[in-house]
C-alpha cells in the first residue's frame, strides 16, 4: 500500500545541508493503523508531505498503492492527493466562510463529480463523524472538537487510500482529543488506513504499530 | 459554474472591500458611458440643426466641357427626366461693382435661376426671389442680401428701387432675410446679389451660354450621397468618363466638420474615462494581490485536497472579473440614471440624450478585459504557491 525505500530529503538552510530524512524505509498495508511519532525536527513534517504528496523525495522510491510517486508534475500530484489522500491537519484547516457541508463537498467539486453524487457523499461523511446537525454552520460557529470532525469528513468524503493525520489532537483539550481519537477507531475499523503522525505518546500507543523517527531515519517499535 | 459561486461568495464575504474595489471601475464606467453619449446627444442634435441649414446640396465645377457645354436647357432637362437629381440651378458668380445713389461697393453677383433659393436655403424677408419668368425673358432683376440691402441701400424695404451693376440698372425685387443659411453666410460676408443667369451673361464677358458652376439637390426620398453617386454617372457618361473634366462638392462640408470634430471629442473623452478605467483596474489588482496573500493558506488548503494549478488560477480570475462585471454593471446603471436626469434637464435645449448601445458594449468589453489583465498577475501568483509553503504560511 505504502512502500518507501531509502527516501532522502535535504533541505539548504543557509550554508549547510540539513538531511530532513535519511534513508527511510517504511511498508504500511493496508487497513493498518500506523503512527509515527518523534520530536519537532525528527523530519516527521517531511515525511508526511512527501507520503501526502504534497513533496517530492529527492532520493528513493515512494509507491502509493503500487505507483511511483516521483517525476510527477504539480497538477499531476494534486490529482493524486485528491483520490487517494485524506488529510486531517492539527489546525484543522477548514475554508472560512464556507459550512461544513461545502467544506467536506470542496474535494468532490475538484474531482468534477455531479451534484447529486456529491450531496449523496456529503451527508454520509458527516454522518459518519455524527454532525449531521452541523452541516449548514459555518467554521467559526463550531468547536475545536467539531471542526476538526469536519475535516475528517472532508477528508473521508473522496474514500481514500489512506487518511493521513497530522497532530490531529495537537489543537484539542484531551476529553475532545478522545472523542477524535474514538472516531479513529472507528474509522479503522471500518477498513480505513490512517498515518497518524504526532509526538505525544500517549496518542501514538492507541495505534497497532508505532514508527519513531529521530532525525530523518525511522525505526519501529514493536507493540 | 461553480467557480462563479465561489467568485461571489468570496466577494460578497467582504462587502466593504469589493465596493470600494469596484468604485474605480465604477466611477471609469461611469465616465466613459456618459461622456460619449452626451457628446453623441449633442452631435446628433447640432448635426440635426445644421442639415436643416439646407447643406443638402451638391456643387458641381465643370472644367473640361469636351465639346458638350452644359447649358440651362441641360440643366431643366436633367431636372425632369432624371429622377436621379432634385432641382438645378446655375452658380456662376462674377464680381462687379455695385452702385446706388452716390454709395458703392463691390458685390459678388450670382447668376442663377428660380430654384437656386429652395436648394441653397435661403429665406426671403421682402419682395420675391426670381422667378422663371424673370430668366426666360432675361429681366433685369435682382436679388439682395440682407447686408447689401440694408448696408448700401440704406434700408430693407427697398422693392422696386433700382441698383446698378457696372453700370446696368437692375430692378431689386426681393431682399434676403438676415439670417442667411450657414453655409451661404460662409461663402462670403459681403455684399452679394442673386440675377437671372441670361442677364449675367450680358454683364460679365467671361460667363457663356455653358454653365460651368451649378448646384443640385436631392429629389424627395433620397440621400445627398446617393444623388451625388448618380450625378456623377451621369457626368461621367456625358464627359467621355473623363472625371478630371469636373467635380462634385458636397455641402455636408459643415457637417463633415461637425462630426470630425466630435468624433474626436469622443475619443478624447472616452480616452480620458479609459484611463479611469485602467486605474480602477490597478485597484483590482491590488486588491487582488491583498486576497491572494490573505488566503495563501486557503490556497494550501484546497491544493492539499487536490486543486490543480488551473483550478485555483480560475477562480482567482474570475474573482477580480466577477469584480469588474459588477463594477461595470453598476457603472452602466449610475451612468443611465445620470442619462435620464440630463434628458429632463436638456430637453429645453432640445438635445437627447440616452444610453450608447455601442459605448455600452465597449465598456463591457473593456471591463472584462482589465478584469483578466489585472486579475492574470495575482491568480497566477496563487496558482503557483507551492502547497506545503501555503499551508504553514502563518502558523
Amino acid at each position: 500500500m505504502i512502500d518507501i525505500r531509502d527516501l532522502c530529503k535535504f533541505y539548504t538552510v543557509g550554508d549547510e545541508r540539513v538531511r530532513a530524512l535519511d534513508h527511510a524505509t517504511m511498508h504500511i498495508y493496508p487497513h493498518e493503523f500506523v503512527s509515527v511519532i518523534g520530536p519537532s525536527g525528527s523530519g516527521k513534517s517531511t515525511l508526511m508531505n512527501i507520503i501526502g504528496c504534497l513533496d517530492v523525495a529527492d532520493a528513493g522510491v515512494y509507491l502509493l498503492d503500487g505507483v511511483p510517486i516521483e517525476d510527477y508534475t504539480e497538477n499531476e500530484l494534486a490529482h493524486i492527493r485528491n483520490e487517494k489522500i485524506g488529510f486531517v491537519f492539527q489546525s484543522f484547516n477548514l475554508i472560512p466562510k464556507m459550512s461544513a457541508e461545502e467544506n467536506v463537498e470542496l474535494p468532490l467539486i475538484y474531482r468534477g463529480m455531479g451534484r447529486a453524487e456529491r450531496a449523496k457523499r456529503v451527508r454520509h461523511a458527516l454522518e459518519r463523524v455524527g454532525l449531521s446537525n452541523r452541516a449548514k454552520h459555518q467554521p467559526t460557529e463550531l468547536s475545536g472538537g467539531q471542526q476538526q470532525r469536519v475535516a475528517i469528513a472532508r477528508a473521508l468524503v473522496t474514500n481514500p487510500s489512506l487518511i493521513l493525520a497530522d497532530e490531529p489532537t495537537g489543537n484539542l483539550d484531551s476529553h475532545t482529543s478522545a472523542e477524535i481519537m474514538d472516531i479513529f477507531h472507528e474509522l479503522h475499523e471500518q477498513g480505513n488506513t490512517i498515518v497518524l503522525i504526532t509526538h505525544d505518546n500517549d496518542v501514538a500507543k492507541q495505534a497497532r504499530r508505532i514508527v519513531h523517527i529521530l532525525d530523518g531515519r525511522l525505526s519501529e517499535v514493536s507493540l | 459554474m461553480m467557480t462563479l459561486r465561489m467568485a461571489l461568495r468570496s466577494i460578497g464575504a467582504n462587502k466593504l472591500r469589493a465596493m470600494l474595489t469596484m468604485l474605480g471601475i465604477i466611477i471609469g464606467v461611469v465616465a466613459l458611458v456618459v461622456l460619449v453619449s452626451l457628446v453623441n446627444g449633442a452631435t446628433s442634435s447640432v448635426t440635426d440643426a445644421v442639415s436643416s441649414l439646407g447643406s443638402d446640396m451638391l456643387t458641381v465645377t465643370i472644367s473640361d466641357d469636351k465639346g458638350l457645354p452644359v447649358d440651362l436647357e441641360t440643366l431643366s432637362d436633367w431636372s425632369q427626366d432624371q429622377a436621379a437629381v432634385g432641382l438645378t440651378a446655375p452658380s456662376v458668380t462674377a464680381s462687379v461693382t455695385g452702385k446706388y445713389g452716390s454709395e458703392s461697393d463691390s458685390f459678388t453677383v450670382y447668376g442663377t435661376n428660380a430654384f437656386y433659393d429652395d436648394i441653397a436655403g435661403l429665406k426671403l424677408c421682402m419682395g420675391r426671389f426670381l422667378n422663371s419668368a424673370d430668366v426666360a425673358s432675361h429681366t433685369r432683376v435682382c436679388v439682395l442680401n440682407y447686408k447689401a440691402a440694408s448696408e448700401l441701400i440704406g434700408y430693407t424695404d427697398c422693392i422696386g428701387e433700382q441698383i446698378s451693376f457696372n453700370g446696368m440698372k437692375f430692378t431689386i425685387v426681393g431682399v434676403l432675410a438676415e439670417s442667411e443659411s450657414i453655409t451661404t453666410s460662409m461663402r462670403s460676408s459681403g455684399y452679394i446679389a442673386y440675377i437671372p443667369y441670361p442677364s449675367l451673361m450680358r454683364l460679365s464677358d467671361s460667363v457663356s451660354e455653358a454653365v460651368t458652376t451649378f448646384v443640385v439637390s436631392a429629389p424627395d426620398g433620397r440621400s445627398i450621397d446617393e444623388t451625388e453617386a448618380s450625378l456623377k454617372m451621369l457626368l461621367m457618361e456625358r464627359f467621355e468618363m473623363d472625371d478630371d473634366a469636373f467635380s462634385i462638392n458636397s455641402m455636408n462640408i459643415l457637417e463633415d466638420a461637425m462630426s470630425s470634430i466630435t468624433s474626436i471629442l469622443s475619443i478624447l473623452l472616452g480616452g480620458i474615462a479609459g484611463i479611469s478605467l485602467i486605474v480602477g483596474g490597478i485597484g483590482i489588482m491590488n486588491i487582488m494581490l491583498v486576497t491572494v496573500t490573505e488566503r495563501t493558506r486557503e490556497i494550501g488548503i484546497r491544493k492539499a485536497i487536490g486543486a490543480t494549478r488551473g483550478t485555483i488560477l480560475r477562480q482567482f480570475l474570475t474573482e477580480a472579473v466577477v469584480l469588474c462585471m459588477l463594477g461595470c454593471a453598476i457603472g452602466i446603471f449610475l451612468s443611465w440614471t445620470i442619462l435620464r436626469i440630463a434628458a429632463v434637464i436638456a430637453s429645453s435645449l432640445s438635445m437627447s440624450f440616452s444610453l450608447n448601445g455601442t459605448v455600452v458594449a465597449v465598456a463591457v468589453i473593456f471591463c472584462i478585459l482589465i478584469g483578466v489583465i489585472f486579475g492574470l498577475y495575482p491568480a497566477n501568483k496563487a496558482a503557483k504557491m507551492k502547497p506545503i509553503d501555503a499551508l504553514h504560511y502563518g502558523g
